[in-house]
């Protein structure tokens, strides 16, 4: 009897994350019938920086590594969906994404290969340098990037065409339609992390990240390893940056700039990065806090910096962290 | 010839501010550990109170020749700044990880940033007065504003003064054994709290001075903090971060090299920097000079 009542809470414990995501990916569905139409963009904006952020977490949570250059893969991503429309006249989203994946995976394979020779700080001012690089070209070349001004992006096709925008109502279409996409593509990435995360690869990551000399004594070639998941990770947060540009219709050089790179581990923080789901639910709050602090008040960046502040000062392990440390404390059952 | 001497002074004048802001990161980052991404920022602060001291000073009828003494005060304002920063918000940070410090100074920067925007506005504030009271040199045919060579002197000066203090005081020796062993330091009785505010005091000070000299021939303007960060990162990291040497080397090395850049390579000048940056950290990890 009393093994039954043990038993039973376990069971919950191991099965909670596919309820939870389940759960969470019926609401996301439903979500557009009941809001209005920029509360749909907002939160298409806000799958995209999960997706930015879930990728910057390979890096951070899992792999012990933090990024202040993510802006670089992010960056690239937009700027190569409007290269493609620029250049080629490419309208088609998918094959933005396809070609868009390789530049951002060469380029972090790139960049990786030089700043996991590095750990802790090093790395982070590692990676911070390396993105202004790509930052100051996307500045100072305008007569290819715009310059400031940066460059335009139409609305894409999607589903290799069937579904064009073109027409009256196309906006409100486009919105609808794209959260659907990206709502797609978010499910597919979340699916992929996970089993990542949950593979003897990223067990490894894990061991690597909690004791350095141990993985390296189990045999585990470490900086091999760090690389992938920088791989991985760029490559992420360079989809992200592709699925934005079309939403967002134009791309500049703010989101190469390192500040960017900035609210991206914000993000991460916010949700928290000892959490799988931490960093989802940091992308979609961020975004909508920025948004209506943007919208309230021209100090915004003085609330988000002291935000900050506060969530590093208090609440360390992030709104996740937060909400499980208390879920835990009203169910005293499941600690055991 | 006389262009050559002119570029010359370009450089040694950026080089002076770099220096200024530069020495005191790595100073802050030597002894406490702490990669201040609010540094930028701080320099920002210190130009604008020295901009703002002048034009108060202009208005109260001030003779020009006393404007120049406001400069050390804005920097003693950034200096009072950084007394209350330290103990309320980094202190509870030294016993965590580092990504948390990074975060926390990078919460610190957005919060400067605005505040500066909310107390100054959004319009550059200027303090060229001080500048024009300067006379100008002539170099051969090419006329040089005096006051961008006495700031080179004030750079020179702060270098010179900074190399005493550190390796000439008993406050050295004690940032110097606070830098190279904390716990230690702290086990022979030393107060490690006070060593820590007074060094952020001091790389506050200094990042306030940088901005006060620069801010009468560029004005302040918002923005002008996280570009300077950028700079002096790349400054610290050429030179080695917590090393003195290195960031008067590798201020020289920036500004030569971004001199020559808007004159030969504008377009990719700033990313030439960002690859110097790099490929030192990929052949000496720890800069030329750095030892950590």
């Amino acid at each position: 009897m009393k093994a039954a009542a043990i038993a039973l809470p376990r069971f919950h414990t191991r099965l909670w994350p596919y309820v939870a995501a389940a759960l969470g990916v019926a609401i996301l569905i439903f979500v557009p019938k009941v809001v209005g139409l920029y509360q749909t963009q907002l939160l298409t904006y806000g799958l995209i920086m999960a997706i930015a952020a879930l990728g910057l977490n390979l890096l951070l949570g899992y792999t012990g590594l933090l990024s202040f250059g993510h802006s670089a893969y992010f960056g690239l991503g937009a700027y190569t969906v409007a290269f493609l429309l620029q250049w080629f006249g490419i309208r088609s989203m998918e094959l933005y994404i396809l070609l868009g994946l390789p530049v951002a995976a060469i380029v972090s394979a790139l960049f990786g290969y030089v700043c996991v020779r590095h750990t802790r700080i090093f790395f982070g001012i590692l990676t911070l340098a390396l993105s202004q690089v790509l930052w100051s070209l996307a500045l100072k070349f305008f007569w290819v990037s715009g310059g400031t001004d940066g460059l335009r992006v139409k609305q894409p096709t999607l589903l290799a065409g069937v579904i064009d925008f073109a027409g009256s109502g196309g906006f409100s279409r486009f919105i609808v339609s794209y959260y659907y996409y990206v709502l797609g593509v978010f499910v597919v990435c979340t699916a992929i992390i996970w089993v990542i995360v949950h593979s003897p690869f990223g067990k490894a990551l894990q061991a690597i990240r909690d004791n350095e000399t141990r993985a390296q004594f189990l045999g585990l070639r470490v900086r091999r390893f760090r690389w992938a998941a920088f791989l991985l990770s760029g490559t992420f947060t360079g989809l992200a940056g592709i699925l934005w540009a079309p939403l967002n219709g134009l791309t500049t050089p703010d989101v190469v700039y390192w500040p960017f790179s900035g609210e991206i581990v914000f993000m991460t923080l916010l949700g928290g990065f000892r959490n799988f789901f931490g960093p989802i639910v940091g992308g979609i709050a961020f975004t909508f806090i920025k948004t209506y602090a943007v919208a309230s008040t021209e100090y915004w960046q003085l609330l988000l910096g002291t935000v900050l502040v506060v969530l590093v000062l208090l609440l360390p392990t992030g709104i996740v962290g937060g909400l499980s440390q208390i879920a835990k404390r009203l169910m005293p059952v499941e600690r055991s | 010839m006389s262009i050559l001497v002119v570029q010359v002074l370009n450089s040694l004048f950026y080089a002076s501010v770099l220096f200024l802001i530069a020495a005191g990161l790595s100073l802050i980052f030597g002894v406490m550990r702490i990669v201040n991404l609010a540094h930028g920022s701080l320099f920002a602060v210190g130009a604008y109170i020295a901009a703002w001291l002048v034009g108060r000073a202009i208005g109260m009828g001030v003779p020009v020749a006393w404007l120049l003494l406001l400069m050390p005060v804005a920097a003693l304002a950034v200096a009072l700044i950084g007394i209350v920063i330290e103990p309320l918000l980094l202190r509870p940070f030294y016993r965590r990880a580092e990504e948390y410090q990074l975060l926390v100074t990078f919460g610190l920067l957005l919060i400067l940033e605005d505040l500066m925007r909310l107390v100054w506005g959004g319009l550059p504030l200027t303090a060229d007065t001080v500048m024009d009271a300067i006379p100008s040199v002539h170099i051969g045919e090419q006329i040089y504003p005096g006051y961008n060579i006495l700031v080179v002197g004030i750079g020179v000066a702060a270098a010179i003064l900074l190399w005493v203090v550190i390796y000439g005081t008993k406050f050295g020796v004690l940032l110097r054994a606070t830098s190279q062993d904390r716990r230690m330091a702290a086990a022979l009785g030393l107060n490690v709290g006070r060593v820590y505010v007074a060094a952020f005091a001091v790389g506050c000070f200094m990042a306030g001075l940088g901005g006060a000299i620069v801010v009468p021939s560029h004005a302040a303007v918002l923005g002008m903090g996280v570009e300077a960060l950028i700079l002096a990162f790349v400054v610290v990291v050429v030179g080695g971060l917590g090393s003195l040497k290195g960031a008067l080397v590798g201020a020289l090395i920036v500004s030569f090299v971004r001199t020559a850049g808007i004159q030969f390579f504008p377009e990719i000048e700033l990313a030439v920097l960002y690859l110097i940056a790099a490929f030192v950290l990929i052949i000496r990890p720890t800069g030329l000079f750095g030892t950590a």
